[in-house]
């Protein structure tokens, strides 16, 4: 039986581990390849990377820490942050990234997913979604969530899919940083209305989050960063749980 | 042991590369058809497009090279797809090496499938010291079904053929080089196949 994935996030900046709350503040909590072996070793079923750095030479810096993951670890991560072209793309697989996660690049240039899709295959193509609620509408934003746009969020994720994208991962700005569990009425739309599998991520608090946004979201994974960070809760004691909720997990 | 892993430009070839790195083996790239037919281990690795995949196999010759190799052959992933008889993406004629013909997945369920799966009904020594129903990681659209040259079975929308076997050649749908232990325990055991 095909299971629900636990991944954790990390957030990058100039090589080094970071985590956002609200997509501010950021606070340093490691080496990123370190952190990843861990992971892998606890039992994580897969890894993203995300890169937040805005320096010139982020390029060459991402690439040389994504070469230095694929060597190390054996479970598949994805690696986002930044990335506009097939250039950007080509050079991150060919240094040992499995999958790539594109976000404002698409927005502003939706073909962009099929040009992708076409040259790598669905496979290694997710599209990240931010958005929040406007007037009771969800809207995507730009720009590590900062930038509202008119697009709504389930036309957006309609249209990725029909563009070829293998996988959606939709983040909730209104629950990100939170702590108070995943946009799961808004996933479980998603996951219904979408053929392809919704990574859920923002609000992951608690064990009881991921029970919910799996059996009420309808998520085929679960992101989260700072839980997993900070040690608040373990991945291996997290997938048993999940078991014994009756959700088929990698034990 | 001289391994070497087919290098036709289809996707992500470096995390195959590391992964015998992690197991003590250094791993060569190749495209060239005298270095792969002298190697003891051939990896077709494959990932992306079928027919645009198969074109690059067919305009370096090297389509002819695999189907004649007699040494342990191991497809991994498309790789997989390709040495069997067609694939319905892009109408494609693959190598012939499986007789079956694969096909892609309904919309009953999400396509891709995506993460890990288990194996079952294991058949061969590729999975010497591999539990029945241990985890793989697997992405993909279409798929083997069942057929005489199965040696492993995983289950999305109903059975199917995780893994072939016919001769020398083998075929894994999934990723080994991703599947964490389990998929370490597969790459050790096909190097030391007898």
């Amino acid at each position: 039986m095909l299971t629900k994935r636990i991944i954790p996030c990390l957030d990058i900046k100039d090589g080094r581990t970071v985590k956002g709350i609200n997509f501010v503040d950021l606070r340093d909590a490691g080496d990123p390849v370190e952190l990843a072996q861990m992971y892998a070793n606890e039992g994580a079923d897969e890894l993203v990377f995300l890169d937040i750095s805005a320096t010139e030479e982020r390029r060459k810096t991402l690439a040389d820490l994504v070469k230095r993951v694929a060597e190390k670890v054996n479970i598949p991560f994805t690696v986002g942050g930044g990335i506009s072209s097939i250039k950007d793309v080509d050079v991150l697989l060919h240094n040992g990234a499995d999958k790539v996660s594109i976000n404002s690049s698409a927005v502003k240039n939706p073909e962009l997913i099929n040009e992708l899709v076409a040259k790598f295959g669905s496979q290694c193509i997710v599209v990240a979604i931010d958005a929040k609620q406007i007037n009771g509408e969800w809207k995507v934003h730009l720009v590590g969530g900062k930038v509202p746009t008119e697009i709504e969020l389930f036309e957006w994720a309609k249209e990725v899919e029909e563009r070829g994208a293998g996988e959606i991962l939709f983040t909730s700005m209104d629950h990100d940083g939170t702590k108070n569990g995943f946009a799961n009425e808004t996933l479980a739309r998603l996951s219904t209305e979408r053929n392809i599998p919704i990574i859920a991520s923002g609000g992951a608090g608690n064990m009881q989050h991921f029970i919910d946004t799996f059996k009420d979201g309808k998520a085929d994974a679960a992101l989260a960063a700072s839980v997993f960070h900070f040690k608040e809760m373990e991945i291996k004691d997290l997938k048993k749980k999940l078991q014994d909720n009756g959700i088929p997990v990698r034990l | 042991m001289k391994l070497v892993i087919v290098n036709y430009g289809a996707g992500n070839i470096q995390s195959i590369k590391f992964a015998f790195k992690r197991l003590g083996y250094d791993a060569v790239l190749s495209d060239d058809a005298k270095e792969i037919r002298a190697a003891d281990r051939v990896i077709f690795p494959g990932v992306g497009e079928a027919s645009s995949a198969m074109n690059k196999l067919r305009a370096s010759g090297l389509d002819k090279v695999i189907q004649e190799l007699k040494q342990p052959v191991l497809g991994i992933c498309l790789g997989m797809q390709l040495m069997c008889h067609s694939t319905e993406e892009g109408n494609t004629s693959g190598l012939g090496i499986f007789d079956t013909d694969v096909v892609r997945f309904t919309n009953r369920v999400k396509v891709p499938q995506i993460g890990w799966n288990q194996i079952s009904n294991l058949k061969s020594s590729l999975f010497k010291g591999v539990a029945e129903k241990d985890h793989i990681y697997l992405v993909h659209s279409y798929y083997a079904p069942i057929c005489s040259e199965t040696i492993a079975v995983s289950e999305y929308e109903m059975p199917y053929s995780s893994a072939l076997q016919k001769d020398n050649f083998y075929g894994v749908q999934f990723h080994p080089e991703k599947s964490s232990k389990v998929g370490e325990r597969i790459l050790k055991n096909f190097l030391e196949l007898a």
